[in-house]
């Protein structure tokens, strides 16, 4: 019975885990890359989600789907990256503005061309108990999936070629320059791999929501608040950020509801930032030399 | 005191652009004697904005801090407004109600401020966590449909958003119509005049100096945190002046006037218009809430693109604003007119450049 309640336990973080890290992977490599904070990340969201629900509409399997649905944000991701904020990474306020406009034209434009909410899709994988809980399997793919987003990130940004050329530029720009990093490459990369993690998040979590082309506005505080406690850093920042947040929301939502959690996290947020405005990843980073 | 209404930090000066402020404000006054009253009464709606547009103007034109959380203030005080004007029994308590409710978004704002201030964040960060703030507050008004979200008497509604509070009143008498039209023109005209002055004067300059380069403020001897903080609170407090007027003007708010998209529309506003001034944000606000209710008549969705598009382009063609470049261009030709027979384009030009720090 108490291993029941300890899963229990380890479920329900587990839920916000996934939904944390999955949401703000995306948009923690872009800041972390070029300082942009990418406005227009709910809507990749979005685009994740719409383009899963059509395939599979189409007969197409949902991982397949999904995969799909990523790679298909990854490349709107590039062509963003080279028709508008390629132009502002000196501006980064401005790429931030940009991309709101952006959002908003999207968004609206959604809603004037496919309407309001299409049917979903249900929640694949059914489900389980253990004790007296039941659970849903599709929940713990999610969170294998956040925990395969991290370390597929881990091993692109520390284990290839790419990532060292990703790892100087992040440092010095200028310099990996000079020393024949093809950095404008890297930044478009770096883009549609945000992007691309945007549109997986809008893939796997389409099963279990309603579509509608504001859904992206559900997503963008968690992923905002979990960048501003994480920093800089995907792996050493948005990781722990993730953990910690997860913690407190867990406990909030078990004992008040989703709102309250969501309030409480906020204020956490405020509370972090007064003591540590350049996010966890500084205090880990500083460690770690 | 009047010699703060020109200074170095606000565009248009002398005799002539006074004229011509005078010229719109007596037809702005003159204006409900010829409209029937429906008119005047989408003409004190839009009003109601150019507040709110004003606060981001200050705060992130002058101030440097990008505050995507004018409407999170917008929200607290539009609210605050319902709730105590129901509570306090209307009538002449309702002005007492406006005043108090502004406090209260003013108070939120120092309480915000002063954690993100005194924590040092800024630029980007700044404004996604007012803008998490912000979007929080909408979700929390939209779940509060049930009858257990209550204060006093006043139900919250949730999404169908909370209603039943008396306008602003004196004595028996209802501020509607073209009476509220004269008091939101006599704010405006306050309100516009008194930043006028408050960024010309010594602790403007402070601020502007803050943004110019924070460190370089500080070195001065100034605590710049201070001066942002009081930055922030003025102009959060006249987003609540604008959501207090709002909720009285219509009786009635929703969450939707807070959460995206309403969150974006003062950005766009201020960044289209040109935020580094006062002026061409009263003028390009103005311009485009007009434009943007004339489109929503036939659909939302379609001014809602074009207020997305208007973004997107300010930031690509014009970063300074499109109403301020086009105001620029016009005063540097009429000037430069003027000038010619004195010849003195050359010192004309140092003039204007040292006008655009």
């Amino acid at each position: 019975m108490m291993s029941a309640e300890l899963f229990s336990v380890f479920y329900q973080f587990a839920d916000v885990f996934a939904f944390l890290i999955l949401s703000a992977a995306g948009l923690a490599i872009v800041f972390g890359m070029m300082g942009v904070i990418n406005m227009a990340h709910g809507e990749f969201i979005m685009c994740g989600a719409y383009v899963t629900v059509g395939l599979v509409k189409l007969g197409v399997p949902l991982a397949i789907a999904q995969g799909l649905a990523a790679v298909t944000a990854g490349l709107i991701g590039v062509a963003v990256e080279y028709l508008i904020v390629r132009r502002l990474y000196k501006r980064p306020l401005d790429s931030l503005l940009a991309t709101w406009g952006l959002s908003l034209i999207v968004t609206q434009s959604m809603l004037l061309i496919v309407g309001s909410s299409i049917t979903g899709i249900g929640t694949p994988e059914g489900s389980f108990a253990i004790g007296g809980y039941t659970f849903s399997t599709y929940r713990l793919v999610l969170f294998a999936c956040a925990v395969a987003v991290l370390i597929g990130l881990y091993v692109i940004f520390m284990k290839t070629r790419f990532g060292v050329m990703a790892r100087a530029t992040m440092q010095n720009a200028a310099m990996a320059k000079a020393l024949g990093a093809r950095t404008g490459r890297i930044y478009a990369i770096s883009f549609g791999i945000g992007a691309g993690l945007a549109g997986l998040c809008g893939a796997l979590y389409a099963p279990t929501m309603t579509l509608i082309p504001t859904m992206g506005a559900t997503f963008v505080v968690e992923s905002f608040v979990t960048v501003v406690v994480g920093g800089a850093n995907v792996l050493l920042g948005t990781a722990p950020a993730a953990v910690f947040l997860a913690m407190i929301r867990m406990a909030l939502n078990a004992s008040y509801g989703q709102i309250i959690g969501q309030i409480g996290m906020l204020f956490a947020v405020i509370l972090i930032i007064r003591v540590l405005p350049e996010g966890l990843s500084s205090v880990l980073v500083r460690r770690g030399r | 005191m009047f010699k703060l209404l020109d200074g170095p930090q606000t565009l248009g000066r002398g005799r002539t652009f006074w004229s011509c402020f005078l010229a719109v404000l007596a037809a702005a006054l003159i204006y409900p004697v010829f409209a029937d009253s429906y008119d005047v009464g989408n003409f004190s709606y839009f009003l109601i904005w150019v507040f709110m547009a004003l606060g981001l103007c200050l705060i992130w034109g002058y101030g440097g801090m990008l505050s995507f959380g004018q409407t999170f203030f917008f929200g607290i005080s539009g609210y605050a407004y319902g709730v105590l004007a129901i509570n306090m029994g209307g009538g002449s308590t309702t002005i007492a109600a406006l005043v108090l409710s502004v406090i209260i978004a003013m108070i939120a704002a120092g309480i915000l401020g002063y954690f993100m201030i005194w924590g040092g964040i800024s630029g980007i960060f700044f404004g996604i966590v007012t803008l998490s703030a912000t979007l929080v507050l909408a979700f929390f008004l939209g779940q509060t449909a049930g009858p257990e979200w209550h204060i006093g008497t006043a139900r919250l509604n949730g999404f169908n958003g909370m209603k039943g509070m008396d306008p602003l009143t004196v004595g028996d008498f209802y501020i509607e119509g073209s009476a509220l039209y004269y008091v939101m023109v006599a704010l405006i005209v306050i309100v516009y005049i008194a930043l006028r002055m408050l960024v010309n004067s010594r602790i403007g300059n402070v601020i502007v100096a803050t943004r110019e380069n924070p460190q370089r403020a500080e070195m001065l001897g100034y605590d710049v945190r201070k001066y942002q903080l009081l930055t922030f609170i003025i102009g959060s407090g006249l987003a609540g002046l604008s959501g207090a007027l709002y909720t009285s003007w219509g009786q009635f708010i929703t969450p939707s006037s807070i959460g995206l998209p309403a969150a974006a529309m003062p950005i766009v506003w201020v960044a289209f218009s040109g935020r580094s001034d006062l002026t061409a944000t009263l003028v390009g606000s103005f311009l485009l809430l007009f434009g943007f209710q004339t489109i929503t008549v036939y659909s939302q969705q379609a001014a809602l693109v074009l207020m997305g598009t208007l973004l997107l382009a300010t930031v690509m063609l014009a970063p300074q604003g499109f109403v301020l470049g086009v105001g620029k261009l016009v005063v540097d030709r009429w000037t430069r007119r003027r000038r010619r027979d004195a010849n003195s384009t050359l010192a004309d030009a140092g003039r204007l450049q040292s006008d655009e720090a």
